[in-house]
């Protein structure tokens, strides 16, 4: 339990990269959710559209996280950011693009055709009808994508300590390096952790974000 | 007023083009209920959905109080027609308030007056607002859900109202309260109002004009009773029952067919008196005794008062059923069938006697439009 000792003797350590690892995953999947969510709603007015962005999406998630920091060395050490920060958020972001969008696309598309109607039959316009009806019915399956896409990531952005990008993978990766079981458990614990306590708090903003009176639909599964 | 002027809709389809509603042209006056009825695929419900444009009409035009609607802006056309559809579609993230407020909120009401609106609704539609304004529809039954579902279409007062088979979705038994309270705010309300149904009885029930469709064809367009008495072909004739004599019982009231002249004996008469105003009148089994309000309290059999010496009040049978002016010729001739009576006095509603109804009556009434159709054969609307 060597580990103990070093996780409290490092505490200041462990809790400053809890925050770098967090901060690098809160603004990747952040910045993904803007794009990905506008994205999933553009493609349910074009169904062929909407399958040659969901293949796009699904073959990235494909791409070994490691093969991607690989990839983007050479084209951004053209600006000068060949490791570190920029190259580990734009993994993180492209990962998360397939569970947002296909959260998004599926959650729009799915809402009660009856529903639709109504809204049309009651002269909201394309906009009102996005605004009033299907977002906010949409909220909660959007939210599951955004949560699928932050516990994936906390994962992958354990990797990118290897282009130095910090965050709780540097435990690991010395652990592996240094033969330092201690900083090995430490890391992979911290990381595992993080993303279950992640999950639950996103599920609670979930829990909150999804309209009132929609609660016993959808969360009766 | 809705004036559909040859209003067309063709669908392509991978099978080639399919003529969903082929050049509809009628007319629904102000203030009445006008139900389009057919056989599923029939057009009604295309034709329905191209007057506020969730199907766009391949050719042909909509007025609305004489108003050509073609180059109309169509979410302003929608927000000026009350639309209700079988799926209910209340909108589940809002409150049964937000729901009923959609239209006037669409329309820039200030706060307070479609709040207020909203009461008024509820009102009108027997429910209590404090209880249901603040719930989500999901805490609601079915019924109580389409009662919404009318007024949020009413919310914005439109002249016009679509309704899509409103009640199809409801059980029999609420359907039948829902479309009663429904007709009795139409007396008030007077929208112009048209209503796909495939059901013939609610049809009849629920319709100032029915228009019958088949086949992308407005086939005939009749007031009920005369749909019924004189159906234009065997189509309609066969899509309207072989019982379709019946179901204009449904059409009369009382009030309509009550002789008034009715022979009546009071308790303190002797039953020869009872005997002489049968025969004066023509009844041949029996006659009413009524108090001094002229309420029926008996009948007095001719067989009795043929054989037995006395007074009425001690020799009468009490009477089964009496039929109310409101009621329908349906019930009567039921009340009729139930107590094994050929006649029924009718009364208003303090219960004073005003008349009587006859099998021989309701028959005669029935069968009175026949007859016209066999000596005219041409008869037109």
């Amino acid at each position: 339990m060597d580990w103990i000792q070093y996780a409290v003797g490092n505490i200041d350590l462990l809790l400053s990269r809890t925050i770098e690892h967090i901060a690098l995953v809160g603004v990747a999947v952040g910045i993904a959710t803007l794009t990905g969510v506008p994205i999933g709603i553009a493609i349910t007015k074009n169904e062929r559209l909407a399958k040659a962005v969901l293949y796009v999406a699904s073959i990235i998630v494909t791409v070994p996280s490691i093969a991607l920091f690989g990839i983007m060395i050479p084209v951004l050490s053209l600006i000068g950011q060949g490791i570190g920060y920029l190259p580990a958020v734009i993994a993180v972001l492209l990962y998360s693009q397939l569970p947002i969008i296909r959260n998004t696309y599926t959650a729009i598309n799915n809402v009660d055709p009856a529903l639709r109607e109504a809204a049309r039959g009651i002269g909201m316009s394309q906009n009102q009808r996005l605004r009033m009806v299907e977002i906010p019915l949409a909220v909660p399956v959007i939210m599951a994508g955004v949560r699928t896409a932050v516990v994936l990531n906390i994962g992958v952005m354990a990797i990118a300590a290897y282009i130095g990008a910090g965050g709780l993978g540097t435990f690991i990766s010395r652990g592996i390096s240094q033969s330092d079981p201690r900083q090995l458990i430490l890391g992979a614990l911290a990381v595992s952790l993080l993303a279950i306590l992640v999950d639950y708090s996103l599920l609670a903003l979930q829990k909150r974000l999804t309209p009132k009176g929609m609660e016993r639909a959808a969360f009766a599964e | 007023m809705i004036r559909l002027d040859n209003l067309t809709k063709v669908f392509d389809t991978p099978k080639g083009a399919v003529t969903a509603a082929d050049h509809i042209t009628m007319e629904v006056p102000a203030g009445e209920i006008c139900i389009l009825l057919g056989p599923s695929g029939c057009g009604k419900t295309t034709t329905l959905k191209m007057i506020n444009r969730i199907v766009r009409p391949t050719s042909g035009k909509v007025f609305i109080d004489g108003e050509d609607t073609t180059d109309l802006d169509t979410q302003e056309l929608r927000r000026n027609i009350g639309y209700v559809i079988q799926q209910i579609g209340l909108f589940p993230n809002m409150t049964i308030e937000e729901n009923i407020a959609v239209v006037p909120k669409l329309l820039g009401w200030d706060k307070a007056k479609y709040k207020e609106r909203a009461r008024e609704l509820m009102r009108m539609i027997a429910l209590e607002p404090d209880a249901f304004l603040k719930r989500y529809p999901s805490e609601l039954s079915g019924g109580q859900q389409q009662r919404i579902g009318v007024a949020r279409a009413l919310a914005a007062d439109p002249p016009v109202m679509l309704m899509d088979e409103p009640f199809g979705a409801i059980d029999p038994i609420n359907r039948a309260v829902i479309q009663d309270e429904f007709l009795k705010m139409q007396q008030e309300l007077k929208k112009t109002i048209m209503f796909v149904s495939h059901d013939i009885d609610e049809a009849i029930k629920m319709g100032d004009r029915i228009a019958i469709f088949r086949a992308g064809n407005l086939e005939q367009y009749s007031r009920p009773d005369e749909l019924l008495a004189n159906p234009k072909d065997d189509f309609v004739e066969s899509f309207l029952g072989e019982d379709r004599a019946l179901k204009r019982l449904n059409l009369v009231k009382v009030r309509d067919m009550a002789s008034e002249d009715v022979g009546t004996v009071a308790p303190d008469e002797d039953l020869q008196a009872a005997l002489m105003r049968m025969d004066d009148h023509g009844y041949p089994g029996s006659i009413m005794m009524v108090n001094d309000r002229r309420q029926p309290v008996g009948v007095v059999q001719r067989s009795v008062a043929r054989t037995t010496k006395g007074y009425c009040r001690d020799h009468f049978d009490t009477l089964p059923a009496v039929a109310r002016l409101d009621d329908d010729l349906r019930k009567v001739a039921s009340l009729m069938f139930a107590h094994d009576m050929t006649w029924l006095p009718c009364v208003d509603d303090e219960g004073r006697l005003c008349g009587q109804i006859t099998q021989r009556a309701i028959t005669h009434h029935l069968g009175s439009r026949y007859r016209v159709q066999q000596a005219e054969p041409v008869a037109e609307v």
